[in-house]
């Protein structure tokens, strides 16, 4: 260990590792893991989330999971929550449509209408 | 690559003791056949605090805290939870005030008045992964010291921070590493106590074992302060896995250059080595330690000079507790001026506290100073369980003393629990309910400290046996008038007259359960009665003839066959023959057997 400079940088690498701990996710991503959710899909929709967040390094996303949601027909069923915004909820996902989700939604800002099942005002 | 759930499970030795290890090695598995593993990360924590719903499992993000999972629980945690989403309810915290759902960590109010300055890493990161401790900002306070700060300067800091021994004594840690820095000499040492002794006491073992490079981290800085370049830590022998731990992040700080030659490119080499206590209550004391560390018998000396003119090997050393230290890279971090903030006029920070005996919550909690007993006891220890009501909380040990509910509103800070007739001691808070007789207590610590006396001194050899012997004869029922009054000019002649610190505070768990509990003496003495119904030789027992039942089942559990009755024909005691072992009152499926105290 050399001096500050190069602490920090290894502090920055290792806390990605425990970055779920804390508690000040900007962008929450719930997906819905019922049984009819993981029959249409749910599993590689949330595998992909991960990937994608972690290609593009986004510290601040957390991926979670929830139970049925009630429109089975939908499923995979997807939140996005953001503080102060209104829910997102996105249905018939699947990994193609989760690279676009974290492009246009998460990175920038914009909701995807094509996906979209409604808008929930919290 | 980032997971998408951390699963925090605990193992401090309480959560290891009730299999959470086993429960760790399920899960894994468990996860490994649903093929979760790239996503799930499982992660061995020290101790989270709530030891009695151990053992603790901590998801994140979720934030989702199980409480007493077995290996049978585990497959439904990962396939309902990890794997749907559905957090197993069953398993989780529920309030015991309002017996609802805790959804949130955060939200059980064990947590709610603490505030973690040392404990901050306990439970939330890895101990054995140096990682996890640099992610989250361990050795920057090092690296800050070493490399933009002079010795002086974090004196200095030291100093504005009011941090003062949290070994119990209360002496100003700035004051100590100030005389140590002054001396002047080849070779200086710092040395770390870790030989916890007291009974109901763990917030050292905790703390090594749940965060061990926070205490390696301190140290060094405190090396840094007085000029020394080599450590001891002096942990007991009875602490395995923190020793364990302890030696495993030495290794890895050795490594990566924290300790060794040339920290931080700096010219300040600094290194530590463990050293392994047999187990002697009295080398908590630290000439006594410091003896032991030499090779020699853990004995005490007069002091001064005290270690910081001549400490181990002959050289000036400064000496402070586990806790001491650990809060020594808070205060560089964030400057002591912080932590000046935190507590009371004279005490400052916060304090772990280890809470047992008859209460809801025991473990591991840290509060601010100035924190009352009533709030520690109550609102973090959720008081006694259902029907029981605590009659008083002993503080400090075998060294300290009871506190009774009318002082239960006293804010804890080393001035006012002195005054109470307690003491902060290392943090061992044990409560008591009616079920505990007072003099019977104050018997079991002299009992202790009369076994971990060295010997080398007259007052601790002889007089705490003389007090042991008055507290045996009156739980014995042989008191006489005159016994209260002996035991208190014994206990104040030894308090002033034996070398060190056991045997200047021994007599205290005497003194104040005298002060507070007089009439608990004087029942034993003058009506032979034990209210708590606990010393032996002042009880009897009794059936009560409405209730009995004439099943036959004391009869065949009596030792001495003192119980007359048949199979239908009601049951009688013979008072001369019983010899009050209670195998007949544990046995009574009814009730009948009364335990019976003073009545004659």
């Amino acid at each position: 260990m050399k001096n500050l400079e190069e602490l920090r940088k290894l502090r920055e690498k290792a806390q990605k590792e425990i970055q779920l701990r804390s508690k000040d996710a900007r962008v929450k991503v719930v997906v819905g893991m019922g049984t009819s959710g993981i029959a249409a899909g749910a599993r590689e929709v949330l595998k992909a989330f991960i990937t994608e967040i972690n290609q593009k390094n986004l510290t601040d996303v957390m991926v979670t999971q929830t139970g049925e949601k009630g429109m089975s027909s939908m499923e995979p069923i997807v939140e996005i929550h953001e503080e102060k915004k209104p829910v997102i909820i996105y249905g018939d996902m699947n990994p193609s449509k989760v690279k676009k989700v974290v492009e246009d939604h998460i990175v920038n800002g914009k909701v995807v209408e094509d996906y979209l099942i409604s808008m929930e005002e919290k | 690559m980032a997971h998408r759930l951390n699963v925090l499970v605990c193992s401090g030795a309480s959560c290891i003791s009730n299999n959470s290890l086993k429960v760790k090695e399920a899960m894994l598995a468990e996860i490994e056949r649903l093929g979760l593993n790239k996503e799930i990360k499982v992660i061995e924590t020290g101790c989270m605090g709530p030891c009695q719903l151990g053992p603790v499992i901590l998801v994140y993000p979720d934030e989702t805290l199980y409480k007493k999972v077995q290996v049978e629980d585990v497959r439904e945690i990962v396939e309902q939870h990890f794997l749907k989403g559905r957090p197993v309810e069953r398993l989780m915290y529920k309030s015991p005030l309002t017996d609802e759902l805790v959804h949130k960590s955060s939200e059980v109010d064990y947590f709610q008045k603490q505030y973690k300055i040392v404990l901050a890493n306990c439970g939330n990161i890895d101990p054995e992964s140096m990682e996890e401790y640099i992610a989250v900002g361990g050795y920057e306070a090092l690296g800050k010291a070493l490399t933009q700060m002079t010795p002086d300067s974090v004196l200095n800091e030291i100093k504005i921070s009011g941090l003062r021994g949290r070994g119990g004594g209360g002496f100003p840690t700035h004051l100590k590493w100030m005389f140590t820095k002054n001396e002047k000499s080849d070779e200086k040492y710092v040395i770390c106590n870790a030989d916890e002794g007291d009974p109901g006491a763990f917030m050292d073992r905790s703390v090594i074992e749940g965060d061990p490079h926070t205490l390696i981290e301190g140290m060094t800085i405190a090396g840094y302060v007085v000029g020394a370049s080599k450590g001891y830590v002096y942990v007991r022998a009875e602490y395995p896995l923190a020793i364990e731990r302890l030696q495993k992040a030495i290794g890895q700080a050795k490594e990566m250059g924290f300790l060794g030659e040339k920290i931080f490119q700096t010219g300040f080499s600094f290194d530590l080595e463990v050293r392994v206590g047999a187990g002697a209550f009295v080398c908590g004391e630290e000439t006594a330690l410091i003896h032991s560390i030499e090779g020699k018998r853990g004995t005490p000396r007069p002091r001064p000079p005290y270690p910081s003119a001549s400490g181990v090997w002959g050289k000036p050393t400064v000496l402070n507790n586990v806790e001491t230290y650990a809060n020594v890279r808070h205060i560089i971090l964030n400057g002591g001026a912080w932590m000046a903030d935190i507590g009371t006029e004279t005490s400052k920070g916060t304090k772990v506290f280890a809470l047992s005996g008859t209460i809801k919550n025991t473990g591991l909690a840290e509060v601010p100073m100035g924190t009352t007993i009533r709030e520690l006891i109550y609102d973090i220890g959720g008081g006694a369980p259902e029907g029981h009501e605590i009659k008083a909380v002993q503080l400090g040990g075998p060294s300290g003393g009871c506190v009774t509910p009318e002082y239960f509103d006293t804010p804890i800070d080393y001035e006012s629990l002195t005054q109470l007739g307690a003491m902060m001691g290392s943090g061992g808070v044990i409560a008591m309910d009616e079920t505990a007789c007072m003099v019977n207590t104050a018997k079991f610590f002299l009992d202790f400290t009369c076994f971990e006396s060295c010997g080398k001194c007259t007052p601790c050899r002889v007089g705490l046996k003389q007090m042991y012997g008055i507290l045996d004869k009156i739980t014995k029922g042989e008191g006489e008038e005159g016994d209260i009054e002996a035991l208190e000019k014994l206990g104040h002649t030894i308090k002033t007259t034996a070398l060190c610190g056991l045997g200047q505070t021994a007599p205290n768990p005497v003194l104040s359960t005298i002060k507070y509990f007089r009439h608990e003496y004087e029942e034993h003495i003058h009506e032979k009665k034990c209210r708590a119904l606990v010393c032996k030789d002042l009880i009897s027992y009794e059936i009560d003839a409405d209730k009995c039942k004439a099943c036959t089942l004391c009869a065949q559990k009596c030792p001495v066959d003192a119980i007359r009755g048949q199979r239908g024909v009601v049951h009688m005691i013979e008072q001369e023959k019983c010899v009050s072992c209670g195998s007949c009152f544990d046995v009574c499926p009814f009730g009948a057997v009364q335990r019976l105290s003073g009545e004659n």
